[in-house]
């Protein structure tokens, strides 16, 4: 690939959206044009819908998008681990079924991955799939799969060889949502939301086109989308937030926020909202109080280290640099950084921090980051498996000494559930 | 007694956590916390009635079992463990106890046998817009006019204000010192408003006064008396989350005990080990100051204001880490509403700031301690 310097990239990405952005065109034509363009989702390979960008040059054709206003392709949720997933180990048969759906979110995904019996032991999943008569049949329970409940496909990982040790008989499918096999509840969390789910999955067909990968590779592969989240976890992540201007493509932005996004919206709330403490401890006229000031000092000194630590982590992939241990360690800051802002928003609100809701004089944002910092320390990996996987991965410390691995999974003892 | 319990205390505690946990599971919480009034009258008539839990720390000549503040902390203790939905800490720990400091003789006589037998459900207006229940915060002025005051403003943060049918206000008396008088809630120039509470086992409401009618309480030395109420308020909120921070630390170690991942028990994870040392760490340390503090009242001892300060400072950080850990043991599960953990969590993050953050409390204890050594 030849290099590209910044500047011709900005001045290509201008070059583009002076000529196409148009405000008033509708969401749906405006994300085909990105699709064919491949300035929806620039680092894909420039054969699937993207430009071949290196992934840490991404932030400035963002950048750019963001000073003309223009609306981006669809980036949020499971389905930027579905894309990964699928361009790493998908058939070109899924990646020109699913890619163009995901960037331009006509189609929604979602990951069921965790069951109630194997959440931090994700390898210990015990959903089962068949093959019979030239397709997989699958049958379990997963849980807290966010977005199932108006997902078209998920990322399925299921049990295909019961007497393989558990980490090889493990295999990984696409899964259609829409058949009546497959039942999904919803799930009402401690902050009000609900935007994960119950899964019942009873003689749901996959196609056998749909495996991704090998058989028995499914614990690999699974390893790929979780590295992808938890890369995306960490603290140099933004959300996209909408705007209130008039034209037509914002109208339909909005409209998408408000549904495909609405699992999503507690999101940056539970990041801790590092952002607002300045700004809430001057409406509430504690700004010059020098404990409150002290705190929120400590809560931006990790945070911002936190977000630098995350930038060297992508400065060095962008320039193909290995990895150092900054980028294993993104996760676990974030959830000390969020942890750190909840106390400090605490502090601001003072009394207010017993109220909710419209009571709450920042519109209820503040009460929910204060019921919403623990879930990042659990979902997409707890911070103890983060750190298991920092000491034993990272520092080669030695491993925990196993008695689930070295036997057929059939006979490893685990959860009674259901 | 600061380090130990009588015998009696100890039945005391037993036969009321029995009692609780018939009346207090938390399918009950979760029912009471989401009907408007916030509790069952059948089990406050019957708190009041059977185990004459109001009468508590009220004196004898004034219909009450005149304990003291070490036995009031125990059935805070208690109803912190149960989260039970009652009135309690607003009409007996806040109300009545202004009315015990504060009173005349002939005012406590008038007054408090309806709190000791139930009957009067009481609430402390102390609270203005954001400022919190220190002294100097509050500003509000009671206007003379012969012999009787009147009130105007709002006041915020009322816990069980909806539901009280006598309000103590905490208001400044015509020489700028803090005075706390009485109201009667069904007077037509009071106007309540249910406040939206994060912890919706404890309901807050904003009560605003117009020229409303008010009768002082007597105390010669009001400032002092209001500063006894926050005392004995904050020992006994320190022996309440505590209780809940118990409860929640031994139901994390329930949960992580029955949870197998990795084909073992998550209990025998050494860092699962670590996390419940330390929580039973916190909590023990946390619950040592909230024993002392409130046998500090009952002994009268001259550091009491700084040694309560101090428990509470220690239960805010205690109650809110056991009950983040609490979160994080139980995973995925820890996360849902299903799951009871959050009712404490919430009560928790409530706790904290409720009179007086751990920073403020810490300053009072400095201040408290410094002046007087
Ligand atoms: C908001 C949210 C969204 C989610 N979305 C999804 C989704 O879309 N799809 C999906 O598949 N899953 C999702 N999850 C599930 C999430 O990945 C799991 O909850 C998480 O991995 C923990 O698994 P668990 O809940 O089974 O807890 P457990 O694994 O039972 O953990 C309980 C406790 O034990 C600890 N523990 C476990 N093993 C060890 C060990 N080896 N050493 C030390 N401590 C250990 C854990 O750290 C935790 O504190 C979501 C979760 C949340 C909270």
């Amino acid at each position: 690939m030849t290099e590209i310097t910044e500047n011709e990239l900005r001045s290509q990405v201008r070059e583009y959206l002076e000529a196409n952005w148009d405000p008033n065109r509708g969401l749906a034509e405006w994300r085909e044009m990105l699709a064919e363009s491949g300035w929806g989702m620039p680092h894909w390979p420039k054969d699937w819908l993207g430009r071949g960008l290196p992934l840490g040059m991404t932030a400035i054709v963002d950048e750019e998008f963001n000073k003309f206003g223009a609306v981006g392709a669809a980036k949020m949720g499971i389905r930027v681990l579905a894309a990964a997933t699928i361009l790493e180990h998908g058939t070109d048969l899924q990646k020109e079924k699913y890619l163009k759906g995901i960037m331009t979110g006509t189609e929604t995904w979602c990951q069921l991955f965790s069951e109630p019996g194997s959440g931090s032991d994700l390898a210990g999943a015990a959903t089962r799939a068949d093959f019979k008569d030239g397709k997989w049949v699958i049958n379990g329970q997963k849980v807290w799969t966010t977005s199932a409940h108006h997902a078209d496909y998920a990322l399925l990982l299921a049990r295909t060889d019961w007497d393989a040790v558990k980490h090889k008989g493990l295999s990984y499918f696409i899964l259609d949502m829409h058949q009546p096999a497959v039942q999904v509840h919803q799930l009402k969390q401690m902050n009000g939301h609900a935007s994960f789910n119950q899964v019942f999955i009873t003689d749901a067909v996959v196609e056998a086109s749909m495996q991704v990968g090998e058989l028995g590779e499914g614990w690999k592969i699974a390893t790929t989308t979780l590295m992808h989240e938890r890369r995306g976890a960490d603290s140099a992540r933004r959300y996209e937030s909408g705007t209130d201007r008039p034209e037509r493509i914002y109208e339909e932005e909005r409209q998408e926020i408000a549904t495909v996004m609405a699992p999503y919206t507690w999101y940056p709330q539970r990041t801790g909202r590092v952002d607002l403490l300045v700004e809430r401890a001057k409406a509430m006229g504690v700004w010059d109080d020098p404990d409150i000031r002290q705190d929120i000092a400590k809560t931006l000194t990790i945070a911002k280290s936190a977000e630098w630590t995350a930038r060297r982590a992508r400065a060095a992939s962008q320039a193909g640099k290995p990895q150092g241990p900054e980028g294993s360690i993104g996760k676990l800051a974030a959830s000390i950084v969020a942890r750190s802002a909840n106390l400090t928003h605490t502090k601001i609100a003072g009394p207010n921090a017993m109220l909710t809701g419209d009571e709450d004089e920042a519109g209820g944002v503040v009460a929910e980051i204060l019921v919403s910092t623990p879930a990042i320390s659990i979902a997409g990996g707890t911070d103890e498996i983060q750190r298991n996987i920092i000491s034993e991965r990272i520092l080669k410390m030695p491993k925990e000494n196993r008695t689930d691995t070295d036997r057929p999974f059939r006979d490893v003892p685990r959860n009674q559930v259901g | 007694m600061k380090f130990s319990f009588s015998e009696e205390q100890d039945e005391f505690r037993t036969a009321l956590r029995r009692f609780l946990q018939a009346k207090s599971p938390t399918t009950e919480v979760r029912k009471q916390m989401q009907t408007d009034q916030g509790y069952d009258p059948g089990i406050w008539q019957q708190m009041c009635e059977e185990l004459a839990l109001a009468s508590l720390h009220i004196p004898e000549e004034c219909g009450g079992a005149g304990f003291g503040i070490a036995d009031l902390a125990i059935a805070c203790e208690e109803m912190g463990r149960a989260l039970l939905c009652s009135p309690y800490f607003g009409s007996v720990v806040l109300a009545a106890t202004a009315i015990r400091e504060a009173g005349s003789d002939d005012q406590k006589r008038h007054f408090l046998p309806g709190f000791a037998s139930g009957e009067t459900i009481g609430a402390l207006c102390a609270v203005e817009g954001r400022g919190g229940w220190a002294a100097d915060s509050i500003s509000m002025s009671a206007e003379k006019s012969g012999d009787a005051y009147q009130l105007t403003g709002t006041k915020s943060h009322v816990v069980d204000g909806m539901i009280a049918s006598l309000l103590v206000v905490v208001a400044r008396k015509p020489d700028g010192a803090l005075g706390m008088f009485i109201v009667d809630a069904s007077d037509n120039t009071v106007s309540r408003k249910s406040q939206n509470s994060m912890d919706p086992t404890r309901k807050l409401s904003t009560v605003s006064f117009a020229k409303t009618p008010a009768v002082l309480l007597a105390a010669d030395n009001s400032n002092e008396a209001y500063e006894r109420t926050l005392d004995i308020a904050l020992a006994c909120l320190a022996s309440e989350m505590v209780g809940g921070a118990e409860r929640l630390r031994e139901d994390a170690l329930e949960y992580v005990s029955m949870r197998m991942q990795f084909g073992r028990s998550i209990a025998s994870f050494q860092v699962t080990k670590h996390k419940a040392a330390d929580m039973l760490l916190d909590v023990e340390l946390a619950k040592s100051a909230a024993y002392y503090a409130a046998a500090a009242i009952d002994d009268g001892d001259t550091d009491a204001r700084g040694v309560v300060a101090l428990a509470k400072a220690g239960a805010s950080d205690a109650y809110i880490q056991t009950a983040v850990h609490a979160v994080q043991m139980h995973g995925g599960i820890g996360f849902t509403y299903d799951n009871d953990t959050h009712l404490w969590f919430k009560r928790a993050k409530a706790s904290e700031v409720f009179l007086g953050d751990a920073n403020q409390n810490r300053e009072r204890m400095l201040q408290n301690w410094g002046d007087n050594s």
